[in-house]
């Protein structure tokens, strides 16, 4: 699926990584996180090779990488609360009280404070992965994976995802990794983007730089024209040979 | 020719294989049982997930097969004038082969179906991923409680399903058909023994505990994470469990009371 892919991910930036859809964006993702296995190639987190570490290591490792899915990936037999308060429960051994204080804060700062008692089932798609991001940076990661964090959304919760993405990063001094193919929202908050297709990278810069890119290929993607070296068929045999078979 | 035996060479690796990943889950659920000993909470919630909420489709279901058993064993057990060992008949059947089989066909159908659905949705919406992402086991912390809890509840509930068996047949019996009440119960107590038939009913009902949960929990791992997919292994989950309990109660009865 990817192939001779090559991307640097400066600490601190907000790294977008775009392209259309089924073009290796989430395996990338995947891959850094070590979820998967690369058939050939390297992935190095913090200048150590996320493939070679034990499982012991690749686990210390993921305590300080947050991950938002595109579903949010809440877990649905706890409430909002309770799936902020996992990972800390999980990891730390903190007192009861020092708890309830973290969760409170991670939430007030995606405006969810006052729906911790509420259940997955009762959120919205926007308040879901506004937890799924609390959930994400409550051990205090150094590094954000998302993966398409607006897909589905409305304007709205597209603004706020937006906002608390670019606020976290620089709040906090993470180093976050954007998969997305919502152009405008991407290019508004990355430091630098990572354009992929067909396993490949096909453009990379700065926002500025990618918009006034002059490949055909990337203007395509990024003004979203239906026809161009991407085409509008799927390959298939001619239509009259196919209509007269 | 040449084509049926590849597609059986394919389908017999694909089985091998598909065997292979359930024995490497079995490995990695007995492997959290030491952090689920240190946290037993989740255990208690499962016993009681799998346990407690099967309690009456199992009593429901083995008053009437006790009753069934009743009118049967007094149906024939007259023709030679021995209705007296109505009671040790209805016993029998119910310790050594109903009470564990029926009830492990129920808790297929109601918790092993559920346990498949649940872990395979959980799939399919990441939920697993999750946990692995912020650096949980998903096998140890979900998989590891469902799998004792079933072990744990299949023969306590096989145990309620032969108790309240033996009262229907009781009440078929004695209430109904006039049997001796004294007879019945003796009968029953001269006939039953722990070694033979309690300790069998016992081990069997554990086996077929490891059975269903194993299977449950490796068709919703291994599932395809669409609604297609959990849906092909929640059925595959029930008609597995069925065929390895039977095929099973065979192999263990052979075992326990051959000859």
């Amino acid at each position: 699926m990817l192939d001779g892919v090559d991307l640097d991910i400066r600490r601190g930036l907000v790294t977008a990584i775009m392209g259309p859809s089924g073009t290796g964006k989430t395996t990338l993702l995947k891959l850094i996180g070590g979820q998967l296995r690369p058939d050939a190639g390297t992935v190095a987190v913090e200048g150590r090779d996320v493939h070679r570490l034990s499982r012991r290591a690749l686990y210390r490792l993921r305590t300080r990488m947050g991950k938002l899915f595109q579903t949010g990936a809440l877990l649905t037999d706890l409430s909002v609360f309770e799936n902020v308060a996992y990972p800390l429960r999980e990891h730390t051994g903190l007192p009861e009280s020092m708890i309830r204080k973290l969760v409170l804060m991670k939430l007030e700062a995606v405006g969810l404070r006052g729906a911790r008692d509420l259940m997955p089932a009762q959120l919205s798609g926007g308040m879901a992965r506004r937890v799924a991001l609390a959930r994400a940076v409550a051990l205090d990661p150094t590094m954000v994976l998302y993966d398409e964090p607006f897909t589905g959304q409305d304007p709205i919760s597209v603004g706020v995802l937006m906002s608390l993405i670019r606020h976290l990063n620089d709040a906090c001094g993470l180093t976050s990794i954007l998969v997305s193919h919502d152009v405008e929202e991407t290019t508004s908050i990355a430091d630098y983007i990572y354009i992929l297709a067909n396993g490949r990278v096909m453009a990379s810069g700065t926002p500025q730089q990618i918009l006034t890119g002059r490949s055909d290929w990337v203007e395509q993607f990024m003004r979203g024209l239906p026809d161009g070296p991407v085409h509008f068929h799927y390959s298939a045999p001619g239509l009259e040979q196919d209509l007269l078979r | 020719m040449l084509k049926t035996l590849a597609g059986l060479g394919r389908g017999g690796l694909q089985a091998l294989e598909c065997l292979g990943r359930a024995h490497l889950l079995l490995v990695g659920i007995l492997g959290g049982l030491p952090d689920l000993l240190m946290r037993p909470r989740p255990l208690v919630l499962q016993i009681h997930d799998i346990g407690v909420r099967s309690v009456l489709i199992v009593a429901v279901s083995g008053l009437f097969v006790g009753m069934v058993l009743g009118l049967q064993g007094h149906h024939v057990l007259s023709a030679f004038g021995a209705e007296e060992s109505l009671g040790l008949m209805v016993a029998t059947s119910l310790v050594r082969e109903l009470g564990p089989v029926v009830t492990a066909l129920l808790v297929a159908g109601r918790a092993g179906s559920a346990l498949t659905a649940e872990i395979g949705l959980m799939k399919a919406t990441d939920q697993l991923s999750a946990l692995e992402m912020m650096a949980v086991d998903p096998v140890r912390r979900v998989l590891t409680p469902r799998f004792f809890g079933g072990l744990v509840a299949m023969p306590l509930l096989a145990a309620m399903f032969s108790t309240v068996g033996v009262m229907g047949g009781w009440f078929v019996g004695v209430g109904l058909l006039g049997v001796d009440d004294g007879a019945f119960w003796s009968q029953m107590q001269f006939g039953i023994d722990w070694d033979g038939d309690l300790r069998g009913g016992i081990v069997k009902s554990l086996v077929f505990g490891v059975l269903v949960s194993w299977i449950a929990l490796f068709q919703g791992y291994d599932a395809l994470p669409t609604s297609y997919g959990v849906s092909r292994a929640t059925t595959r989950s029930v008609v597995h469990s069925a065929l390895a309990v039977l095929g099973l109660d065979f192999v263990l009865t052979a075992l326990m009371f051959g000859e």
